[in-house]
Parts: C-alpha cells; sequence; structure tokens
C-alpha cells in the first residue's frame, strides 16, 4: 500500500508543531502538518504577554513569537506545513481535506491529531437573555484585538477566574476597555496564587467569587447582566456593554468522534494513553484535544512523547495482541488522564481534575471489585487545572484489575 | 411630511419584508405593476420569521375547515418544488407523533382522522417498539405512535431571500429601515407616512407580522389584537443529529404543539419551542425558566441528547391572536388587506397565502396584467443534504475563494460570505450575515472565526465595526 506521507498531522498549533518537529528529528522522512488558519502557530499567536516557551524552549517568550519560533523550528527540520486547509475527515488511514486547491485526499502511515481546544461559549453555558452584539470569548476576544485590531466596547464584564481569565483582562486592558468586574461560580479563583490581588491591582476589578451569570441583556449591544451570588441568591445588575466568557475549555473533538474514535466521558478527548494512543491504533491525539487544558508549552511538551510513541511504531507496532484497560474515575474528580492503559504496564505519569473545590483529599487506586489497592494524598484540588497524582497511584494502576481513581 | 420616498403613487404598497411580505412580493412580480416593500428593520427577515422550528408542514394538524389548514396544504404543495427549484435545502424526514402514555396513545387514531379531514391520508399507527426502531434514541416511556411521513425540514431563512430575490430582481423596490407611523386615506389613495418619507399606494398589504394589529389600527380597523406568544429553541451540537432520524413530536394538546425535537438542514437539532405569552411585541430574550423546562422535558424524552453541548439557544415570537384561524380581510371599498395572526404554520403556507390574497385584489379590482416570471433565483447551498461549497471542486476551481474556510464549525467558505455581502440582497448586518451563510452559527460562536468574519464586512460594506457591532449608540 503506498503513502503520500508517513504522518500527517492535523493542526499547526503548539502541540502538532512540536510533534511534527520531534518526528522528524527521530528520522521520519515526511511530515506533514496542516493548519486551517492562515498561519500555523495556534491560539499563541493571539496572545500577546509573555511567559510562553518556559518548559519547553526555558526562556519567556510573548505569544506570537513563541509561535514564531515554534514554526521555524518545525521549518528547519523538514516538516512540511500546509496552511488555509481544512481537514474535513479523518480515519485510520489518513485524512480528507479541503483548500484552495479543491478537495484532496491524503494517506498516511500515521495520524496524529492535535486540534485543540475552545472555551465554551455563551450558549453552551446556558445563559439566558437576549442575543445582543458585545459578548466574547477569550480567544476571539484576542483575535478580535490583536490581530483584526476592532474596536472592542467600553465597559467590560469577565466571567470565569482560571488562568486564562487574566490573560482576558490584560487584552481588556490594552483594548482600552475597563473591567468591571470578574466573576465565578466557584468559590476561589483557579488561578496562581495571589491572582484575585492581581485582578484588583491590575484592572481594579473586584473578583466575585460564587457568582453566576443569569441573564444578559440588551437590544442591539449588551447593556446589562444579571448576576446572582449562588449562596445568598442575592442578584444584582452590572452596567456593561461587553461580557467575556472565559476557559471552561471543551476538546475540539469533532474529527476523531466522527473518525470513530472512543471517547472518554470525563474529558470529552479521545480515550488515550500517555503517549497519545487512541482506540484506532494509527490514529494517535497530542496536545489539549486530550484533555483540557493545559499552557502551550505543557501541550508542546506532551507532544514530544506523542512523537516518540508515533516514530517507534512506525517501525515496529506491538500489533493488537496487548489488551487494553479503560481507567475511569469516581467520587468528585471529573476526568484523569490517561485514561487508557495498556494491561500490565504502568503509566508515565497521571493527571487528575476535580470538578469543584472540594476538602477530599485522599486519592485510592481501587480495582474492580472494589478493593482499594493503594491510597495517598493530593495537595490541592483545583478546578479546570490538573495536577499529577502521587507515584504509587500511577504504579498501581492497570494490575490485576486495578482500574478506578477514586477520590474521597 | 414634505418629501416622498415614492415619487409616483404605487400600485400596492407591503408593510413588513418577513415569510409574508416577501411572499406577496413575489406573487406580485408576476403581474404589471409597481409594488414597494417597507419594512422597519434593517433587513428581510428581522421579525417573526427568523425564529421558527423551520418545519415544513404537511397540514395534518391543522383545526379542519380553517383558512389556515386550507393554505397549509396549499402552500406545501407549492413551497416543496420551489425550495427544490432555488437550490433550498429541504429535507424529507417524516415526523413520529410520539405518545408517552396511555391517554395520549389512546389520542393518536383520532389524530389520524384529523389528519384526514384536513385532507392528509398518508399516516399510520406504530406500536411502542415500531416507534423505538425508528427513532432508538428516545427515552423510556413510549406506548404507541403516529408516523407523518410528509412533514420536512426546510431553511427557513433562505426562503424568504429567496422570494425577495426574486421580488427585486423583477422590480419590486424594497425599503429598509422604513417605519410606517401614519396612514390616511387622499381619494382612492393611501399615504402612508414613515421615516424616509412619504409613500402613496392604490393598495396596501398588511404584512407587519407582530406589529399587523398596530398596522390594521392606524388604518382604523380593529378586527383582532396580536398576542405574541414567546417559543424557546435550544440547538444541540451536530454531534448529536445522528440521535435523530425524524421531526419528533408530542401529542398536542389545546393551546400549543407542544416540545419537540427536530433535526435541522443544518445538521443540528432542535429541541422546543415554549410557549408563554408576552406582552412585549420585542420580547425575544431567553429565560432561564424557559431553557429549564425546555431541558427537563428533553431529558425526558431524549437523556442522550442532553449530554451534548449547546450550540445555541433562541426565541421568537408567534404572531398569535385571539382567534383560531388566519385573519386575512380584505376592506374592499378601501383596497387595504390585513394578513394577521400568521402562526408558526406561515413558512409553510407563504405561497399559498399570497395566492390567496391576490385573489382578493382581484375580485376587488385589481386590474394588473399578468406577466412571465423571471428565472427562480438559484440559492446558496447551506443545507447538509446539499453539495457544500467547500466540497465543489468544479466551483472551487473556478474560484479558490470557495476552498478557503473561514468558519470552521459551519464550514463556511471565503467566497460564500463576500457572496452574502453584495448581490441583490446583500447582508446589511452581522445577524443577517449569519442567517444568509451560517458563519458564526456554529459550536464556538465566534471563537476562531467571528473577528475575521466581521473585519471582512467591515471592509466588503464600508460599513464601521462599532456600527456592526452596537457601539455607536
Amino acid at each position: 500500500m503506498s503513502h503520500e506521507v508517513d504522518v500527517v498531522v492535523v493542526g499547526g498549533g503548539p502541540a502538532g508543531l512540536a510533534a511534527a518537529t520531534r518526528l522528524r528529528e527521530r528520522g521520519v522522512a515526511r511530515v506533514l502538518v496542516i493548519e486551517r488558519e492562515a498561519q500555523a502557530g495556534g491560539v499563541p499567536r493571539h496572545c500577546v504577554h509573555p511567559g510562553f516557551g518556559l518548559r519547553d524552549l526555558h526562556r519567556s517568550l510573548s505569544g506570537p513569537r513563541y509561535a514564531g519560533e515554534l514554526v521555524r523550528r518545525a521549518l528547519v527540520h523538514g516538516v512540511e506545513i500546509l496552511t488555509s486547509a481544512t481537514v474535513t475527515d479523518v480515519d485510520a488511514a489518513g485524512v480528507s481535506l479541503t483548500s484552495m486547491s479543491g478537495t484532496r485526499r491524503i494517506d498516511a502511515r500515521a495520524i496524529v491529531v492535535a486540534t485543540g481546544a475552545r472555551e465554551r461559549p455563551r450558549a453552551a453555558r446556558h445563559v439566558a437573555g437576549d442575543r445582543p452584539a458585545g459578548i466574547f470569548t477569550t480567544g476571539q476576544l484576542q483575535q478580535w484585538t490583536y490581530v483584526e485590531k476592532l474596536p472592542v466596547g467600553r465597559r467590560a464584564l469577565v466571567v470565569g477566574a482560571e488562568h486564562v481569565s487574566f490573560s482576558a483582562l490584560m487584552t481588556l486592558r490594552h483594548a482600552g476597555v475597563a473591567t468591571v468586574a470578574m466573576a465565578t461560580e466557584l468559590a476561589h479563583h483557579q488561578s496562581v496564587g495571589g491572582a484575585g490581588l492581581f485582578a484588583r491591582a491590575y484592572a481594579r476589578a473586584p473578583l466575585h467569587t460564587s457568582t453566576r451569570v443569569l441573564e444578559i441583556r440588551g437590544r442591539r449591544r449588551v447593556e446589562s447582566v444579571v448576576l446572582e451570588h449562588v449562596h445568598s441568591g442575592r442578584t444584582w445588575v452590572e452596567t456593561v456593554d461587553t461580557v467575556v466568557f472565559t476557559g471552561d475549555w471543551i476538546p475540539d473533538h469533532e474529527l476523531v468522534r466522527r473518525g470513530g474514535v472512543v471517547m472518554d466521558p470525563g474529558t470529552l478527548g479521545p480515550s488515550s494513553d500517555a503517549a497519545g494512543r487512541t482506540s484506532i491504533e494509527t490514529l494517535y491525539a497530542a496536545g489539549n484535544l486530550m484533555h483540557p487544558v493545559e499552557s502551550a508549552d505543557v501541550a508542546a511538551r506532551g507532544a514530544r512523547e506523542v512523537a516518540d510513541a508515533v516514530a517507534a511504531e512506525l517501525v515496529h507496532r506491538p500489533g493488537g495482541t496487548q489488551p487494553w484497560v479503560t481507567l475511569r474515575c469516581e467520587g468528585p474528580l471529573q476526568w484523569i488522564w490517561p485514561n487508557r492503559i495498556m494491561e500490565g504496564h504502568t503509566p508515565p505519569l497521571l493527571r487528575v481534575r476535580t470538578k469543584d473545590f472540594t476538602a477530599a483529599r485522599t486519592l485510592e487506586a481501587v480495582s474492580v471489585e472494589g478493593r482499594v489497592a493503594v491510597s495517598d494524598t493530593l495537595r490541592r484540588t483545583t478546578p479546570h487545572r490538573s495536577l499529577r497524582a502521587p507515584h504509587g497511584i500511577v504504579t498501581a494502576l492497570g494490575h490485576g484489575g486495578i482500574e478506578i481513581v477514586r477520590l474521597v | 411630511m414634505t418629501a416622498y420616498l415614492e415619487r409616483d403613487v404605487v400600485d400596492v404598497a407591503i408593510i413588513g419584508a418577513g415569510v409574508v411580505g416577501c411572499a406577496l412580493a413575489r406573487e406580485l412580480a408576476g403581474y404589471a405593476c409597481s409594488v414597494v416593500v417597507l419594512e422597519q428593520a434593517p433587513d428581510i427577515c428581522e421579525g417573526t420569521s427568523k425564529a421558527n422550528t423551520a418545519i415544513l408542514h404537511t397540514g395534518f394538524d391543522c383545526v379542519p375547515g380553517t383558512l389556515e389548514s386550507r393554505l397549509v396544504r396549499e402552500g406545501y404543495a407549492l413551497l416543496a418544488p420551489y425550495a427544490r427549484a432555488a437550490h433550498i435545502a429541504l429535507e424529507e424526514t417524516g415526523a413520529v407523533l410520539v405518545a408517552w402514555d396511555e391517554e395520549q396513545a389512546g389520542a393518536l387514531e383520532g389524530l389520524a382522522q384529523k389528519a384526514r379531514d384536513n385532507g392528509y391520508d398518508e399516516t399510520t399507527l406504530l406500536s411502542a417498539s415500531e416507534v423505538y426502531q425508528r427513532e432508538p434514541s428516545l427515552g423510556e416511556g413510549v406506548t404507541g405512535g403516529l408516523s407523518v411521513p410528509g412533514e420536512s425540514i426546510i431553511d427557513p431563512w433562505s426562503v424568504v431571500a429567496a422570494y425577495a430575490t426574486e421580488a427585486v430582481r423583477a422590480g419590486v423596490r424594497l425599503h429598509l429601515n422604513t417605519r410606517v407611523r401614519a396612514i390616511h386615506r387622499e381619494g382612492d389613495v393611501h399615504v402612508l407616512a414613515t421615516n424616509a418619507g412619504g409613500v402613496r399606494a392604490r393598495w396596501l398589504l398588511n404584512a407587519a407580522g407582530l406589529s399587523s394589529s398596530v398596522v390594521d389600527g392606524l388604518c382604523d380597523h380593529h378586527d383582532f389584537t396580536i398576542q405574541p406568544r414567546r417559543g424557546e429553541l435550544i440547538v444541540f451540537d451536530k454531534l448529536s443529529r445522528n440521535l435523530v432520524t425524524s421531526i419528533i413530536l408530542p401529542v398536542p394538546t389545546a393551546r400549543t404543539k407542544g416540545v419537540l425535537i427536530s433535526p435541522t438542514v443544518f445538521g443540528n437539532v432542535l429541541l422546543g419551542p415554549t410557549a408563554d405569552d408576552v406582552s412585549d411585541p420585542a420580547a425575544t430574550a431567553t429565560t432561564r425558566d424557559g431553557l429549564s423546562r425546555l431541558r427537563e422535558a428533553g431529558r425526558r424524552m431524549m437523556p442522550a441528547l442532553l449530554e451534548e453541548e449547546t450550540t445555541a439557544a433562541y426565541a421568537g415570537l408567534r404572531a398569535a391572536s385571539e382567534h383560531q384561524d388566519y385573519q386575512v380581510r380584505r376592506h374592499g371599498a378601501e383596497n387595504y388587506i390585513c394578513i394577521g395572526g400568521i402562526r408558526s404554520t406561515g413558512l409553510t403556507a407563504s405561497l399559498a397565502l399570497a395566492r390567496h390574497v391576490v385573489g382578493l385584489m382581484v375580485a376587488g379590482g385589481f386590474e394588473a396584467p399578468a406577466r412571465a416570471r423571471a428565472a427562480v433565483p438559484q440559492m446558496a447551498p447551506l443545507g447538509e443534504s446539499q453539495q457544500r461549497r467547500y466540497l465543489d471542486d468544479e466551483l472551487i476551481a473556478e474560484n479558490p475563494a470557495y476552498g478557503h474556510v473561514v468558519c470552521h464549525c459551519e464550514r463556511v467558505s471565503e467566497g460564500e460570505i463576500l457572496d452574502a455581502l453584495r448581490g441583490d440582497l446583500a447582508a446589511t448586518g452581522v445577524s443577517g450575515l449569519r442567517r444568509r451563510t451560517r458563519a458564526m452559527n456554529g459550536r464556538c460562536q465566534g471563537f476562531y472565526c467571528a473577528a475575521r468574519v466581521v473585519a471582512m464586512m467591515a471592509e466588503a460594506t464600508g460599513s464601521d465595526v462599532a456600527t456592526l457591532t452596537g457601539l455607536d449608540g
């Protein structure tokens, strides 16, 4: 069977570019990245603030410079990058795409899908009210401000208080918009320590915790937002013309789901192991598609490990004899990852994430019969942020029917 | 008022450019006469016509013997071939009316009889297991069903756009942003005062939808009152489309057809509508209560659907009146026809309704001779059952912009967006662009493409972004 390329990588963000570069470093001959935007680089292209590249390039770059550096490295290593090309289908044998040259089929010996994640927009969060102009996600706001340089508004409410929400604060200030307040339904913000103080000092915006958005009002343009304190039931109105819904990431999983890959009910990404192996042998996942959402450099580093597995398996595929185990989680955990491992193989790490702030701290590795094999303590639980499980839990998984991770 | 918007007395003035007003304009384009359409909004299809359930009804559940029953039946027979000729997305999915208890199951035979009374003989009764065979994702508790194979789904926005395009190409003048403030008679002529100037017309057709009783009042008639009834709807992610085969209807009550689950021609699944009387004819906000009632009803009907992401939620207002039937009245001496109380079936009935109204005009002395019609306009293929532009190699070879996808969720190309920004009925606002192309209507709601699309719109139309996004107020 002839292949047009050895590996096709769907998505030219940090994970896709890092995977492709690593594949070339490992001697894979023909590696093609397909990017639907006019330029590769992914979301960091629109994040005009420093802090990118710390964990992979070991220096702090702005988002656009980081994206540019990843593209440069990929090209230097001989990766082919096809831009303004949209992959319309993926399957075990390759991809279908459309572009200004028409539709095309590309066969590959392996496919790495790195389509990333997006923020849940207003409707997906079930916020009622009018549908005026002035409702953004951070991604939209940043392209609006930095790429197209369009006018945003005057007074904004930021919904959410995770890492990206503070990035939205900076973008709003850059755009000359006053942030009136931040609001999160959770009891605390979910970013690094001091973030709430930062919001107050930087944007003079109070952080309303345990606060949800009930309703948006406005005919042509947002006029106000109704907020509610979830415990007291007190409601109030903020007069704003702009609302930015931040974070609450969901994997952009359409292509893999339509391609028939088994999905994980917690991450909403493909069920996958630490090397991005999915239920389809030749199809791998990388980056924030697997579990939203890590910073760009973490996604890029993980993608290099995926690339190592892909490169090795192009030479020698272990074959279908290895039984797979699907891991699941219980208690206040939202997801664990990897959520799919080879039986008898210890995963290199385990990331866990909770739905809410919780007092539960005891993490257990449990057998399918309900026997607690190992238990250990988690040092923190922050919704919207994953953390690595203690080593003892990780080593217990996949042996003797230990398939459940539980937080109590 | 001093200035005239129209220098000469026109033969016909139509108030309202929704599905009814545009269908009237299209029908009159087949006659040698001068026609103007006055629309208060900045675009066509901005009122009740823009937010409905997008179903082409057979009329099986109408009240037999009413004008609505006849016009829905006739309109169905006219609109299906028109939509095909105009390349408007249409899928004959059929419907299953689902009973959830013994009482509802007992009502099915009566509904089949009602369908026959409405001239529709194609229904068949289904057992619970036959219902599950057709719709395996339905929740527990189905007791039976009625198959209505003719019920279809359609692109409701392109229908209005096709009518308007056909009319405008035939010389009908469409005045947007034009609100009628006062109407009086001078001899045989209606004199309409609008914010944009005066219009004098021999015939006046009131197709003002939610404002039709207000316009009726401007003509000193008070035959009915519009009682806006809000319907809220939730659009689910395209990944839910394979959960549903046909339109899933509940057993109707006297008040409403109830909450349905329907596929859309754009490949989504729709859940709704609610039915709540409101006093404000602009109350198109969704409500917490309405959305949670819908989610609760949806969870019982199809639990798996509620596991999928919500793409959008919206509310539309039905221009219902206190009467059971459409309110179509010719005031003979005045050459004035009011077309009011047109509820959600108006989309299906539109072509027959227009033909009916022109029939009333002819009976009332309207003498313009019929003339040849222009070709049916060819609309952009927006439906998932059609060949979308981004997959059309022949077209992409001619114009590569059709292969450049800008809105990724809905796979809308640069070429389609540029098409919608020029031509006979160019989009004048962001929501009009959404209706003409699907751009920004997808699961990310603009996370990826909104900045680019709005910038393209500003470039192509010369309007500034502050105005396009309501920041000029």
